[in-house]
């Protein structure tokens, strides 16, 4: 029984990298009072631009990783433009940007159809990788998997503990009050955005460079919308958030495992599982209004221009 | 240093002339796009806008493309007004196709004149449906209806490709996951002998008159609006926000339908996984660049399909990347929201101490002046 769930667990940790990438860049946005909903787009460019750098550098990660992660941003910054300097509607700018990064990453993804890449191997971590269960799980993983971790932890802390984390959260719950006091509440959303933007360019640069290893176009498949609603599934904490993942990561793993064990249910209904849950978790957090309501950072979605 | 400061009303000539600057300026990044992939930017403009206008066929197929586009915009349009962002249209234009084609197939081989309706009926109803779970999901749950509409899209993307894969899949197919040919009974007249363009076109023109109508005069339009842009006003009226959105939805949801059931009953010809090319993201930004007005939405719809058109031949005579043509959309959305800030607020003036004797403004707005703490 626990040789085939070794694998189902380790398979869930990949599959939920690229959803804690996105989700815990898209929380740090939405704690400032912005919400982007053009993760999808954001992780395409990512995806495409960390292909074509590994491409180009014979398979290497870190240069691929990098280029996921400028073009992330980058991709971001039209988006930050428009909502915070230009006060444009967030629903729209970002949907704006989804559309976009869909059809920058097949313009230029037409041309790299054609080839793959051989991932990277995982690395087993001494001694605690020799833990029963947890170690081949936990340490011995990829190291973007081991990167996820470190980000997390640090996105927690920041957010928790410490005098940025307080600003962030000051611009997000109420920007005229930080703005009266000093803060440039627009640069620090600029920031916010472009850290999100990043965030969604190295999971799309996961998915591109270690987990497929390939190019296919709209390869992202909806994870980056996934990722907008584990936001907030997690209440904006990040621990929940990684819980969230973990569990969309199960699903999606389970289907194929499903498929493999021969399970007589068509796979096209099992690849629609974790679409089917995605609505289900916005269902069962949405439906307790309270509970949103005290979690919410009470600015998101409105936007703030200094003076307007 | 902010750049902007608000108008003391929004400017009317901004809000017709910010789709203008869009094209203005996807146009102008194209010219560069095309430039860098060494295609002669005059060139690339002539086969994309004007030679598909040179052949009665071309007029067709713009014509044919449009209908789909404007439709599903006409239907976005009410709920966009009262922000009610339904994304999933495509789902729902799936939805449609799907329960359309239903109709067709266990229909084959009857030549009885109630097939044709009975497919456009049940694809009105199968968008619908597919727009009544998020707004249900929406006034039950107060599940967020950007996610929902999206990720039903999804779904219904993996049911089609499930029904024409096992259920529906052409038996003499040869293995493509496609349904069978639908019988004349099914499809739509056309029009003109050797073009593709059918009385399906008539469904979209109705549509336009009935939702001109019902922004132009109705009280449950001025609900709508009320409904989005003051909510607590709406409420003071005593319009009910759950039935917003209810209308919303379902409304979208019931023109995408018909949509979809005038692409398999019409060009297509069956269900397949490719019957359409994301013209439910794609009147998402129509119905945006046409000002959510009724009217406006029929040239929006029109571009649209000029930029669909063009991408194709674009692809045929220059060997362009086909994914150009979302590329032009995507960049027509972004510079129409950047040129929509002005209908709200203009360019902060460098003197403001000379504001009086250079300009006539209204007094109202020097008062909201900004107190400069930080920058």
């Amino acid at each position: 029984m626990i040789e085939h769930l070794i694998p189902i667990l380790v398979g869930t940790l990949g599959a939920a990298t690229p959803l804690v990438f996105a989700g815990l860049g898209e929380l740090v946005t939405e704690k400032t009072g912005v919400v982007n909903l053009g993760v999808e787009g954001m992780m395409l460019i990512g995806a495409i631009a960390a292909f074509a750098a590994a491409v180009g550098t014979e398979g290497n990660l870190a240069v691929g990783l990098i280029a996921g992660a400028i073009a992330g941003a980058a991709a971001s910054l039209p988006f930050g433009i428009l909502t915070l300097s230009l006060g444009a509607n967030q629903a729209a700018s970002g949907l704006a940007l989804t559309i976009f990064g869909l059809g920058l990453s097949a313009f230029i993804g037409q041309s790299f159809v054609s080839y793959s890449l051989s991932g990277v191997k995982p690395i087993a971590i001494p001694l605690l990788s020799k833990i029963p269960v947890l170690g081949p799980v936990f340490f011995n993983q990829d190291i973007v998997v081991y990167l996820s971790f470190v980000t997390f932890g640090l996105v927690a802390w920041t957010l928790a503990k410490t005098r940025l984390g307080l600003i962030l959260r000051a611009v997000g719950e109420s920007p005229e009050a930080a703005h009266s006091i000093g803060y440039p509440v627009t640069a620090i959303r600029y920031g916010a955005v472009l850290f999100g933007g990043a965030m969604a360019g190295i999971a799309g640069a996961y998915l591109s460079v270690i987990y497929t290893p390939l190019w296919v176009q709209n390869m992202t498949a909806g994870r980056g919308w996934i990722a907008v609603a584990l936001v907030v599934f997690a209440t904006w904490k990040p621990a929940r958030l990684m819980l969230g993942a973990y569990l969309f990561g199960g699903v999606t793993i389970l289907q194929l495992h499903a498929q493999g064990f021969g399970v007589a249910i068509p796979p096209q209904f099992l690849s629609a599982l974790p679409y089917l849950a995605t609505i289900v978790v916005l269902v069962l957090i949405s439906r307790d209004r309270k509970l949103l309501q005290l979690n919410l950072p009470a600015s998101l979605g409105k936007p703030f221009i200094a003076g307007g | 240093m902010p750049l902007l400061e608000p108008r003391a009303n929004p400017s009317r000539v901004m809000k017709w002339a910010a789709p203008l600057i869009a094209i203005v300026l996807m146009l102008l990044v194209g010219a560069v796009l095309f430039a860098s992939l060494h295609v002669s930017p005059l060139k690339a403009f002539y086969v994309f806008f004007i030679e598909p206008l040179e052949t009665s066929n071309g007029w067709s197929e713009l014509v044919l493309k449009a209908s789909p586009l404007i439709l599903i915009a006409e239907g976005l349009a009410p709920g966009f007004r009262a922000r009610i962002y339904n994304i999933g249209a495509e789902g729902q234009l799936l939805m449609g196709a799907i329960c359309a084609s239903g109709v067709a197939i266990y229909a084959n081989g009857s030549e009885a004149g109630w097939v044709l309706p009975a497919m456009v009926i049940a694809g009105a109803m199968g968008g619908a449906i597919w727009g009544a779970i998020p707004a249900w999901l929406k006034t039950h749950f107060n599940a967020e209806e950007t996610l929902t509409t999206l990720m039903l899209t999804y779904i219904a993307t993996l049911f089609l490709s499930w029904l024409v894969s096992v259920p529906w899949r052409d038996p003499d197919g040869s293995n493509f996951p496609q349904s069978i040919m639908f019988s004349d009974a099914s499809l739509f007249t056309l029009l003109f002998d050797g073009l593709r363009i059918n009385t399906s076109v008539f469904i979209t023109m109705v549509a336009v008159l009935i939702f001109w109508v019902f922004i132009s005069r109705s009280y449950t339009a001025f609900q709508v609006a009320v409904g989005g842009e003051a909510p607590a006003a709406a409420r003071y009226a005593g319009f009910s926000a759950r039935k917003t959105v209810w209308l919303s939805l379902v409304v979208s949801g019931l023109t995408a339908g018909i949509a979809g059931a005038g692409e398999v009953a019409g060009p297509v010809g069956q269900l397949t996984l490719s019957l359409s090319p994301g013209y439910g993201y794609a009147a998402i930004i129509v119905a945006w660049v046409g000002r959510l007005h009724p009217l406006g939405i029929v040239l929006s719809g029109f571009l649209m399909a000029m930029i669909y058109i063009g991408g194709d031949a674009g692809q045929v005579s220059l060997q362009l990347p086909s994914a150009i043509t979302g590329l032009f959309q995507g960049l027509l959305l972004f510079f129409l929201l950047g040129a929509d800030a002005f209908v709200n607020y203009r360019l902060k003036r460098r003197r403001p101490h000379l504001h009086k004797e250079l300009h006539e403004d209204k007094p109202q707005q020097t008062p909201k002046a900004a107190p400069e703490v930080a920058t």
